[in-house]
């Protein structure tokens, strides 16, 4: 994932010659573009590990509620997530020459909100494809029109967080708080149901 | 001839109510005092995306009837819904199109309505894909009824984008009333009435359609743990 979101740092750099486009426009969404696409390498390989030796089998026959499988490789991802943005943030701000504007407790929140709602659905869609003979392209295929919503809002909030003069984040971090809760509570729902064929 | 529509004489029903509002779209009603006559192209966009709606509304109660009492119906069901769903979607989006370059002077603006219409259909598509991709009928069904609920969420959302956040999209049903003269009413319900019936009559002929497959399906494997049994 970190390999993956550095050679997305690399490739932007010689896509975009930052010295003639005005490039803190488009700042942004080439940031939130790098971690959907790295998240989506990592995302689905979370259920991908199991399949070789069969061992979701074993996870599944373990005593316990199942729901903890789907929290725990829930929380792995979003550790991870978190980590990678954690590390690739800065590196995107000092190789871009972006000057940094905004408040820390914002972008902070937005990385937090951003990463979770990238691994939500991310995670659920994993166990699915992990079952399927073309699983990494439904993966792909699904994932990507579910996570627009997170990217208009992490975009739109990073945009206002570094305008001069700053605008206000709140609107897009509380429709990323909706997005996070709806698909927090809905996979939890569901995930029983996966198990049973 | 005779033997072909023996199932489905109410097709002779749904003719004359479709040519009725045909007549209406394109002769019984007046041409809008902006648009002129490009306007008329609203009861086909409006018709379309009424049956949309409908028909993922029956994708998503019969992916939550799959899921509880895990019998074919549903399945059936909710898949010939969602794939009629996904064409009626497409006519929205053809049909806007057009119009949009008439109307607006561009064929494609990144509007909530057009965004959230846009990201139903590709999810829908993505749907269809996986229930060709997958060749295991139980997995198939169960991953299809949980997508086709994650997806549904989509269309309160499409609905209410116009009502919600600014949009160029004009709001015609209000709690007020219904924006629109009576005179151009008229045609929008018959389409609409109009390209339900067609809904219901492709969904009659799509699940039979589904139920011969699955026929086959079984058939090729009894013939086969026959040859090899």
């Amino acid at each position: 994932m970190m390999a993956f979101v550095l050679m997305v740092i690399f490739v932007f750099a010689f896509a975009v010659d930052t010295g003639r486009v005005q490039f803190s426009l488009v700042f942004p969404g080439t940031l939130w573009m790098a971690f959907l696409f790295a998240g989506m390498i990592g995302i689905s390989r979370t259920y991908a590990h199991e399949v070789p030796e069969d061992t979701l089998t074993g996870l599944i026959l373990a005593p316990g509620d199942r729901m903890t499988i789907f929290l725990a490789k829930l929380t792995t991802a979003f550790l991870f997530m978190i980590a990678m943005e954690a590390i690739a943030t800065p590196i995107f701000f000092s190789l871009f020459n972006e000057p940094w504007n905004g408040s820390w407790g914002p972008m902070i929140l937005v990385l937090v909100l951003g990463a979770l709602g990238l691994v939500e659905l991310g995670t659920l869609l994993s166990a699915i494809s992990a079952n399927l003979k073309s699983g990494e392209m439904i993966f792909t295929v699904l994932l990507f029109p579910f996570e627009i919503p997170v990217l208009i809002c992490t975009v739109e909030a990073t945009q206002a967080m570094l305008s001069v003069p700053s605008g206000n984040p709140w609107l897009w971090l509380h429709g990323l708080m909706a997005y996070d809760a709806i698909f927090l509570v809905l996979p939890l729902l569901l995930y029983e149901y996966l198990w049973e064929v | 001839m005779k033997r072909l529509f023996a199932k489905d004489w109410w097709i002779w029903i749904v003719l004359p109510i479709m040519l009725l509002a045909l007549y209406y779209d394109f002769i019984g009603s007046p041409n809008d005092v902006q648009l002129g006559a490009s306007a008329r192209i609203l009861y086909f966009h409006i018709g379309s995306a009424a049956v949309a709606g409908i028909a993922f509304t029956v994708t998503a109660v019969a992916s939550i009837g799959y899921l509880i009492q895990r019998t074919v119906v549903w399945d059936i069901w909710a898949a010939a819904s969602a794939e009629i769903g996904t064409v009626f979607t497409t006519m929205i989006l053809v049909s806007g199109t057009i119009w949009g370059r008439v109307a607006w002077g561009a064929w494609w603006t990144w509007d909530p309505r057009l965004t959230a219409t846009l990201i139903l259909w590709v999810i829908f598509a993505g749907y269809l894909l996986l229930r060709e991709w997958s060749d295991n009928f139980e997995r198939r069904a169960t991953y299809s009824a949980i997508i086709a609920l994650i997806a549904y969420i989509d269309v309160p959302i499409d609905y209410m984008t116009i009502r919600w956040w600014r949009s160029i999209h004009p709001v015609i049903f209000t709690n007020q009333g219904i924006n629109m003269p009576v005179s151009m009413q008229i045609p929008m319900f018959l389409s609409m009435g109009a390209m339900t019936l067609v809904f219901i009559l492709w969904m009659a002929v799509r699940m039979r359609l589904m139920r011969a497959e699955m026929g086959v399906v079984d058939l090729k494997n009894a013939i086969r743990s026959h040859i090899e049994g």
